[in-house]
């Protein structure tokens, strides 16, 4: 199939983008959508024009590197990673509109890469078990209900790939950061510090300026790992419970 | 010169402990005047890094991701081993040590791989603590699997990904211990050079991605946890920026490269699709537990079906071939990965393979469906008294479509996530036609040699996880890499260390104004200016596929001297070619991904060589090596302890020097020596 692509190019994080056309041709059903950026960037390289920068990594959909806006859906038309969607989802002819993640507090660094180490301060805050390493206690000492290990397990499926941000109107975090406290807050080894956990990460997500969260669900619908919104609400009762606790 | 492994030692399970008692320990108030270097956030990075900054150590920690979490370890699907004998099923520490020993067909020291089957069990309590979401029984207990062939169940999991969970666990650490002031983060920051003044590991050179900019870093010791180098083929299984050059950097500067010819490549990958391809997808391992391998007998019904005129179904059952079965009557499709792949090559090669391509195998589950679903609808058609009519009726469908539908059930309560993996990227319905699979790269046991303290041979420079050479042999059983990354981070390096820190004192720790570093500097920087300078015809990607297919045709499943010979001729025009018709676009002070490329591939092209050369010196096939010369009368790989029970340490010699070959001879006190057979 032939396709017209359109395409945020950036320079830098300093210089002002704009939207760019190209053109690609002979693109098989087979390939995935960033093998079909690899064809236009050999062109580009080729003619002596540079390269869309572009990130990625696992191409498996679970490194959470991939990040495209594509036809204004974070990762594009499916339910998936950008690295896991294929052309097959696409027709002869289309015009594709590809855009970095847009929000405050993930700069564009260049083209299509964004800066997401707001995510990592957010973990960084209290996204953890403060254990050290050689804990000598056994691991089946503390039974998990099955039941609660798989809800746990489901929340900490998040890959950290921020489209929960780039699909939300406010650019709102809270998906992402109410992920990992359900999934520490939900096991025996990290409810210990889960008032501490929640107050200091959600502190965190305030300072990286993202945007409040209005409930619309934008984050859950287009989130390629499934992550669900009723995480927020479990976030929300953590963090009054935190409030209550701490202030009495 | 004489490789000293340092293995302690007095009897095998004893060694350790002595180990860790006779090496000497850093003042708790001394640790935090010195500096270490970890360059890698996988499994083993992380883990070095968090459980080192807990010490007390000043770490900085580098990846070249834009965060730690993104580490290729988190791609690890099917499990981490260890030998806690949760299950009763007779497993042990020595079970565990013997297995890997014998795993690796022998090739790999008896005293590493028995502190790594000691240490698995205190990762498992480390990660649990730590809030990794293991599966679990209904009684709240962890779950174990078998896995790769294993006769007892000591895998643990996280649903099928094992290794995002494990990560994520390390990551966590660290991430406290970032915030405790202990660790600094340098991601999207790539280790271009490794600095060594008189002998000793001083500190690295590095790239800041985002900027260009060359910046040295100065420690007491440095720690690569940089992964393997499957992506010298191209096509592999690893990640796209997974590469070699921080070790091949260090290997240039002294460090020993070991078994650089040892790749394991694995059975059920996703067949190439076209020639744009970029990567190869795993599909686990778990699926020969229920699928079965075949190709039509006949050459033509294979022809038949690469050409569209026929189907899978069309080949009747008496036409197919189920090659394992026939081969391997007591493992089936269950042989080792080597053998599982090996045999794929040997089917397509004489024409039989099948897809587009002629490069794929089926996985077949139309009769494992078959059987799950009669034995539900025979336990149900027990509730309308044995009578199908009646159970039809009850069900309103046919009898043999029920069978299909139950047994579909349970095909994908067990598969479902990989099947829907599988048709989303080939658009096939697994439930509904055989998979297609065919081998591909997917880990190097090889890598730089480390002693027992896994310091590499350069004093003060240390190496963990795929990095090393230490723990797999000739080949890695399934479910011990992720282990064995754990172990060097969590439970070795912690301790080893120290013995090196003491002895040097805080004191010896060089400036990064000191001339050593600044020549590294000048070094990256020239190199740097000359890719740009090129300005040549051809895609750094035009280079790395045509590498690829020189390893994988010559040196991949199978090598014979004579090929081998033949790719060293090419892969030195290549690199001559590259070197001066390479095309590099862009600047240096700018995020240039082309350029980064460039640096990885033109790294990977001396590596290839280097893995040839030590395909032609080991005169034996073992494990993932399998020289076509060395095989027994049934085509089975044919070892020879006689001559190679060592481990080779190449060391560079300069641009263009042939390598010098150190041998480490291994010793086996604690197991005998038997050839594996899977017949
Ligand atoms: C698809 C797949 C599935 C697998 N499944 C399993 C499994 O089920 N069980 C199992 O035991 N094993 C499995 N393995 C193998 C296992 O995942 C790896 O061997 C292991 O994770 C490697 O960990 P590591 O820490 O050594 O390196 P990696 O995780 O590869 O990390 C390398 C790190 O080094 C950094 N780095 C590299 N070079 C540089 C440089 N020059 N400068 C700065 N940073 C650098 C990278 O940024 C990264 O942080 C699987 C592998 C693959 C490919
Ligand atoms: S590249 Fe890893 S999730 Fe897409």
């Amino acid at each position: 199939m032939n396709l017209t692509l359109k395409i945020w190019r950036q320079k830098n994080n300093k210089e002002k983008g704009k939207m760019v056309t190209y053109k690609v041709q002979d693109i098989s059903d087979d390939m995935s959508f960033l093998e079909m950026m690899d064809v236009l960037n050999e062109e580009l390289l080729k003619k002596g024009e540079e390269p869309v920068a572009f990130d990625h990594d696992c191409r498996e959909g679970i490194c959470g590197m991939c990040s495209m806006y594509i036809n204004g859906h974070p990762h594009g038309p499916e339910r998936t990673t950008t690295c896991q969607l294929h052309m097959r989802s696409f027709k002869d002819g289309d015009t594709i509109t590809i855009e970095p993640w847009r929000a405050k507090g993930f700069p564009v660094v260049k083209d299509l890469v964004v800066d997401r180490s707001a995510f990592d301060r957010i973990i960084q805050a209290g996204g953890f078990v403060s254990v050290n390493t050689g804990v000598s206690v056994d691991a089946n000492e503390i039974p998990i209900a099955k039941d609660v290990a798989s809800e746990a397990m489901d929340a900490a499926t998040c890959i950290g790939c921020g489209a929960c941000v780039a699909a939300c109107k406010n650019a709102s975090a809270m998906l992402f950061v109410s992920a990992k406290i359900s999934h520490l807050g939900l096991l025996p080894q990290g409810k210990t510090e889960k008032n501490r956990r929640v107050q200091r990460m959600i502190a965190q997500m305030d300072a990286e300026e993202f945007g409040a969260c209005t409930n619309t669900g934008a984050c859950a619908a287009e989130c390629p790992k499934s992550i669900s919104l009723v995480n927020i609400a479990r976030m929300n009762r953590e963090y009054f419970a935190a409030k209550v606790a701490s202030e009495a | 010169m004489k490789l000293n492994a340092k293995s302690p030692e007095g009897v095998l399970a004893e060694k350790w402990d002595k180990h860790k008692f006779n090496i000497k320990l850093v003042n708790p108030a001394n640790k935090r005047k010195y500096d270490i270097i970890v360059v890698g956030t996988g499994l083993a990075g992380a883990s070095a890094a968090a459980s080192l900054a807990e010490l007390g150590y000043n770490v900085k920690s580098f990846c070249f991701q834009d965060s730690p979490r993104r580490a290729h370890s988190i791609a690890a699907q099917g499990g981490i081993n260890a030998a806690k004998n949760y299950q009763n099923d007779g497993d042990s520490v020595f079970r565990l040590f013997y297995d890997t020993i014998k795993g690796g067909d022998y090739r790999s020291r008896e005293a590493n791989v028995y502190r790594l089957s000691q240490v698995s069990v205190n990762i498992i309590d480390q990660c649990v603590a730590q809030g990794v979401p293991f599966a679990r029984e209904y009684g709240g207990l962890l779950d174990n699997r078998s896995f790769g062939g294993a006769q007892v169940s000591r895998t643990f999991y996280a649903k099928g990904q094992t290794g995002q969970q494990l990560l994520l666990g390390a990551y966590q650490a660290l991430s406290r211990q970032v915030a405790n002031g202990k660790v600094k983060l340098y991601p999207r920051t790539e280790m271009l050079e490794l600095v060594i003044k008189e002998g000793k590991a001083r500190g690295i050179v590095v790239r800041n991605l985002i900027t260009g900019e060359i910046e040295s870093h100065s420690a007491h010791a440095v720690l690569l946890c940089s992964g393997g180098y499957g992506n010298v083929f191209y096509l592999s299984t690893n990640a796209m920026g997974s590469n070699a050059t921080a070790s091949w950097r260090a290997h240039r500067k002294g460090a020993f490269f070991a078994n650089p010819c040892f790749t394991q490549i694995h059975p059920t990958c996703i067949p190439v699709s076209g020639s744009y391809q970029s990567k190869l997808t795993l599909m686990s391992e778990s699926l020969r537990n229920d699928g079965r391998v075949w190709v039509p007998k006949k050459i033509e019904d294979a022809e038949a079906i690469r050409q569209g005129k026929k189907t899978p179904e069309d080949i009747k059952e008496e036409e197919r071939d189920y090659y394992l079965e026939r081969r391997y009557p007591s493992f089936g499709n269950l042989v080792p990965r080597d053998v599982a792949s090996r045999n794929a090559k040997y089917v397509c090669d004489e024409g039989r393979g099948v897809g587009k391509t002629g490069l794929a195998v089926y996985l077949d589950f139309r009769d494992a469906i078959l059987r799950e679903g009669r034995k539900v609808v025979e336990s149900q058609l027990i509730e309308y008294n044995g009578s199908v009519k009646e159970y039809e009726k009850a069900k309103g469908k046919p009898y043999d479509e029920l069978i299909y539908v139950e047994g579909k059930k349970i095909i994908e309560a067990k598969y479902g996530n990989l099947f829907d993996m599988y048709q989303r990227i080939t658009d096939d319905n697994p439930y509904e036609t055989p998979m297609m699979i065919y081998p591909a790269v997917h880990y190097t046991m090889g890598g730089l040699w480390v002693d027992y303290n896994l310091m590499t041979s350069v004093e003060g420079l240390y190496a963990l996880g795929e990095a090393n050479f230490s723990d797999h042999g000739a080949n890695r059983l399934g479910a011990s890499a992720l282990m064995q990354g754990l172990a060097d981070g969590y439970f070795v390096i912690p301790y080893t260390i120290g013995d090196y820190l003491a002895k040097i004192g805080h004191a010896d720790k060089l400036d990064t104004a000191d001339e050593a570093f600044k020549e590294a500097e000048t070094e990256v920087k020239a190199r740097i200016e000359k890719l740009l300078a090129i300005k040549g015809e051809k895609s750094v990607d035009d280079f790395h596929r045509e590498l690829g297919k020189i390893m994988w045709e010559y040196c991949g499943m199978s090598r014979n001297a004579e090929g081998l010979k033949y790719a060293k001729g090419k892969i030195q025009e290549l690199r001559k070619e590259f070197w001066s018709n390479v095309k590099v676009t862009g600047e240096n002070d700018e995020l240039n991904q082309t350029l980064e490329k460039a640096l990885r591939v033109a790294d990977f092209m001396e590596l290839g060589e280097l893995m040839i050369d030590d395909a032609l010196d080991r005169e034996e096939s073992c494990g993932g090596h399998f020289r076509e010369e060395f095989q027994t009368e049934e085509g089975e790989a044919l070892r020879n302890d006689e001559d190679y029970a060592y481990v080779s340490a190449w060391a560079y010699k300069g641009e263009n020097q042939p390598h010098e070959l150190h041998k480490e001879q291994l010793t086996f006190e604690n197991v005998k020596l038997t050839q594996r057979s899977y017949k």
